[in-house]
């Protein structure tokens, strides 16, 4: 049986990278006494997968893990149990049983969710929120991204599928999939950029972003909306756009728009 | 309720590995720091990654976590991008759980492992903006308290603390936390309470000691400047092993540590008595604990931390009494929730390579024989009862049953090793080879060949063994005998199968002068951090020009502590410390390994080494009489095959 566990991430664990956050959950499951499958082999492995890897730094309030169980309690009781054995900063939202046709986590990410809060003190900042408009506007915005080969150049406006900025904060929805995946950073720094009047002439480089200056945060991970993995249980697409914390009335149109809903949203608890 | 951070940031996502910085690991202990009445930073002077893989911290930790008026806390060496910033910015050291700068602390102890960090330990104090000299430090500084085995010759590092703590940790923290506390209510100064401390067992209290010195430079006297503080020091130990605290809820980092998993010490000091080994002779008398103990400490330590690997820790597993009935346990539980078993130092023999085959794959994993010497002679003169029948035999024994690697371990020079010895080197690990071949047909070898390593150390003589007064060799001789060996190997009829390495001589000599050292050292290893090093247990940063150096700018010669043999009547500086073992034995000793002559181990026969005085361990068991050098400890299920 496949269970997807949702959770959140936040605080100092925050520092924590993705395949430490990986060795907890390994560890996490034996204290709990989940009674997890393992591969075969000769160094038998906990049946597991994660959704898109969260860069050290970032805090989340959607991270998705996939595991194989041979026997339930229930799926409170395995997020109970698990909450019980963990550490501050990690906390699981909820359990729930996959289809068995379900995609795992890791292939059906499509699109991400993030909050940005750029530092009130970033004073160098030019205000970034009132050139939203002209950045949206263009039909092409291309970044230098470094690769194990060198740099390389892409067009990341086609990835960017919502960004908006209401209290004080940027809500952004990127493209997440293994072929287009987009990180917050290059799209605030391509955003940067073209605020400080550097467009067109100067590619902005994706790591030029000063340091502290962004808190970002992950809200959720989407996949896209199929008849194996909407179930009549799920209520599909409704409760994807309630679960978002935005709230955001663009944002919920565009998740229909391209047919998204959240990870979370796969799957039932009985 | 979210914990703040000591660093910004903007700080931890520049620097390499910020998990190293953050605490808050599973099972770290957080306490309200108005409900304590002492806060013990406790610290390992070498990078996280290496710190939280030592076993004793996380026995100390847990200890005294236990105390409702304790909150004990961790701190290791900042790395070396850290380490920058934190001066750049004038950030104080800070303890892991609380994130609170080390210098508001009580205590702040630091664990004494190995001579190469003691450049880390006035790296910690300096970022803690801590005086580095003890003398220089004011009534707002915590204690600085050293232990661990270098607390053995606590000399070279008499200057920076304020005192050392000689022994096993388990027994006097208590009294010494309470005499603190006592002094504290009283308003008795820093001074009073050191001088009070003084006269605690175990604990010592070096600027209340003075050292004289010939014209030659060694030691005319150690003594107390003041009446009522006792000339020796005798180290604490802790006599029921089953019964004193053992932490069964171990820290889980979330970074992946140098020992990743459960660590189970069955058992405290060696029946051995190698001659070259400091460690033999400082944890006598040998202690065991139950095997009930174990069994449910296993489970419990498993369950708590849900690590994939337990090990079990001693520095002679196959010697502990019960070794099979617990690791047929261990086999039988960890087979039903995927959990593997590490079992490092067993001898070679036929149960242990049986319960190896058990639980590892033979054909990935190396078997590993520490001869120490490459010939019988020499062999006898360090008393390491490893025969090269043993080794041939256990050898033999591993290639039938499908291991084809083989590490071999041996020490460069040792006292009166000749050419010979070195030669010994190169023709055992030829003859190991010819095993193979002689022992494995050839369909039946499934790589096609066998793979030895041999690996050569340089031999550090060490306070409190019976090489204590011995000569240690110069860099130069070092160098010699490595390219000796190198060139016997290459001309032996399977050298292709052997592979040799050796260790780096510079490093070596200098952890001589450390090891031996006396007071005056401090210097040097003050103008050595002034020069810019410390991380100089780690190859890389390592700068043996800074050392020389420094030593020669205090007036010092590396060949007075190194290369000089010491007479039998000279004072040395560490014999104010009284381990147990007698000085008498140990020249007994010295007399008996120049005359190749091996020394039973302590469940054959008695050598009186002294530590009988203890009262207990295995020097009440009763003997089992004379064997050759090595004994069969008393198996329950007697599968074990004696080597």
């Amino acid at each position: 049986m496949k269970l997807r566990v949702k959770f959140r991430k936040f605080g100092s664990v925050r520092f924590i990278g993705h395949l430490d956050v990986m060795r907890f959950f390994q560890k996490a499951i034996r204290r709990a006494g989940i009674d997890i499958a393992y591969t075969g082999g000769y160094s038998p492995h906990q049946i597991m997968t994660f959704a898109a890897p969260l860069g050290v730094g970032l805090e989340s309030n959607g991270e998705y893990m996939d595991i194989e169980v041979h026997s339930l309690p229930s799926c409170q009781e395995v997020a109970d149990r698990l909450n019980q054995v963990s550490v501050p900063g990690i906390q699981v939202v909820s359990v729930k049983i996959l289809p068995e046709k379900a995609g795992n986590a890791m292939a059906s990410v499509a699109a991400a969710a993030y909050t940005i809060r750029v530092r009130e003190e970033t004073t160098l900042l030019p205000d970034m929120a009132a050139i939203l408009p002209d950045f949206l506007v263009r039909k092409e915005i291309r970044i230098t991204k470094e690769t194990k080969k060198g740099t390389r150049e892409v067009d990341i406006r086609p990835g960017i599928l919502a960004l908006d900025f209401s209290d004080g904060d940027f809500h952004l929805l990127v493209d997440a999939s293994s072929a287009g995946n987009i990180k917050p950073e290059q799209v605030m720094t391509a955003l940067l950029s073209q605020a400080q009047g550097k467009v067109d002439a100067e590619v902005p480089c994706v790591e030029s972003f000063p340091g502290n200056a962004l808190r970002i945060t992950r809200e959720d991970v989407y996949t896209r909306a199929m008849s194996d993995n909407v179930t009549e249980s799920t209520g599909g697409m409704t409760s994807a756009l309630e679960s978002h914390s935005t709230e955001n009335a663009e944002f919920c149109k565009k998740l229909q728009e391209h047919g998204l809903i959240s990870l979370g949203d796969v799957g039932y608890t009985e | 309720m979210d914990r703040k951070l000591a660093l910004r940031d903007e700080i931890l996502m520049s620097v390499e590995k910020p998990a190293r910085y953050i605490g808050g690991e599973f099972n770290s202990v957080m306490k309200d720091p108005d409900s304590v009445a002492v806060r013990f930073a406790f610290c390992f002077p070498d990078v996280y990654e290496i710190g939280m893989s030592h076993l004793g911290i996380q026995i100390l930790y847990d200890m005294l976590n236990s105390m409702e008026d304790v909150w004990c806390e961790r701190v290791y060496s900042p790395w070396v991008d850290l380490d920058g910033i934190l001066r750049r910015e004038q950030i104080p050291l800070f303890a892991l759980e609380s994130q609170d700068p080390v210098k508001g602390f009580d205590f702040l102890g630091i664990t004494l492992q190995y001579e190469m960090c003691y450049t880390n330990i006035l790296q910690v104090l300096d970022l803690s903006q801590i005086p580095l000299l003890a003398s220089r430090r004011g009534e707002d500084c915590p204690i600085v308290i050293g232990g661990g085995p270098c607390a053995y010759n606590p000399e070279p590092l008499a200057d920076f603390f304020d005192l050392f703590y000689i022994g096993e940790g388990e027994t006097q923290y208590r009294e010494l936390l309470d005499l603190y506390k006592a002094c504290r209510a009283e308003g008795t100064g820093r001074r009073e309470f050191l001088r009070q401390a003084a006269r605690l067992p175990g604990i010592y209290a070096p600027g209340f000691y003075e050292v004289s010195y010939k014209e030659d430079g060694t030691i005319a006297a150690f003594r107390p400047m003041e009446e009522g503080l006792p000339a020796t020091v005798r180290k604490e130990v802790v006599m029921d092993v089953t019964d004193a605290c053992y932490p069964r809820k171990p820290i889980v980092p979330f970074m992946k540590v140098t020992q990743d998993r459960v660590v189970l010490e069955i058992q405290r000091g060696c029946i051995r008595g190698c001659r070259f080994c400091q460690a033999g002779q400082i944890y006598r008398p040998v202690r065991e604990r139950s095997l009930e103990m174990l069994k449910s400490c296993a489970l419990e330590m498993l369950h708590n931390t849900g690590h994939e690997e337990i090990s079990l820790s001693s520095l002679s597993s196959s010697d502990y009494s019960h070794l099979p009935g617990l690791v047929n346990f261990l086999i039988e539980e960890c087979s039903r929730n995927h959990t593997n078993i590490s079992l490092p130092s067993l001898r070679i023999d036929a149960f242990s390579l049986d319960v190896m085959g058990k639980v590892q794959d033979v054909k990935k994993s190396s078997l590993t024989f520490a001869p120490e010497a490459g010939s019988q002679r020499l062999r006898n003169v360090i008393n390491k009862g490893l025969t090269e029948e043993d080794i041939l035999k256990g050898a033999a024994q591993a290639f039938a049953g499908g291991w084809t690697r083989v590490k071999l371990y041996f020490m460069l020079g040792l006292p009166t090793e000749t050419e010979d010895d070195i030669r010994g080197i190169a023709e055992l690990s030829n003859q190991i080879a010819a095993t193979f071949f002689e022992t494995v047909p050839k369909e039946k070898r499934t790589n096609g060949k066998v793979q030895i390593v041999a690996s050569t150390s340089f031999f550090v003589p060490k306070p409190f063994t019976p090489f204590q007064w011995a000569s240690q060799c110069t860099r130069k001789e070092f160098l010699e005998k490595a390219y000796f060996t190198r060139k016997t190997i290459a001309e032996q009829l399977n050298q292709k199968s052997i592979k040799y390495n050796w260790h780096e001589a510079d490093a070596s000599v200098m952890e001589g002068v450390l090891a031996r050292g006396d007071r005056r050292l401090g210097q040097v290893i003050l103008k050595v951090y002034e020069k810019g090093g410390f991380y100089d247990a780690w190859g890389e940063y390592y700068q043996n020009e800074r050392w020389l150096e420094a030593i020669e700018e205090c007036g010092l010669s590396v060949d007075f502590y190194t290369h000089r043999e010491r007479s039998l009547d000279e004072i040395l500086p560490w014999d104010f410390i009284d381990c147990g073992v007698t000085k008498e034995y140990l020249i007994r000793e010295w007399e008996k390994a120049k005359r190749e002559e091996i020394s039973e181990n302590c469940k054959a026969s008695c050598q009186n080494c002294g530590a009988a005085s203890f009262g207990g361990g295995v020097c009440l068991e009763p003997k089992i009489g004379k064997t050759r050098g090595c004994v069969n400890p008393p198996l329950e299920t007697g599968e074990g095959v004696s080597l």
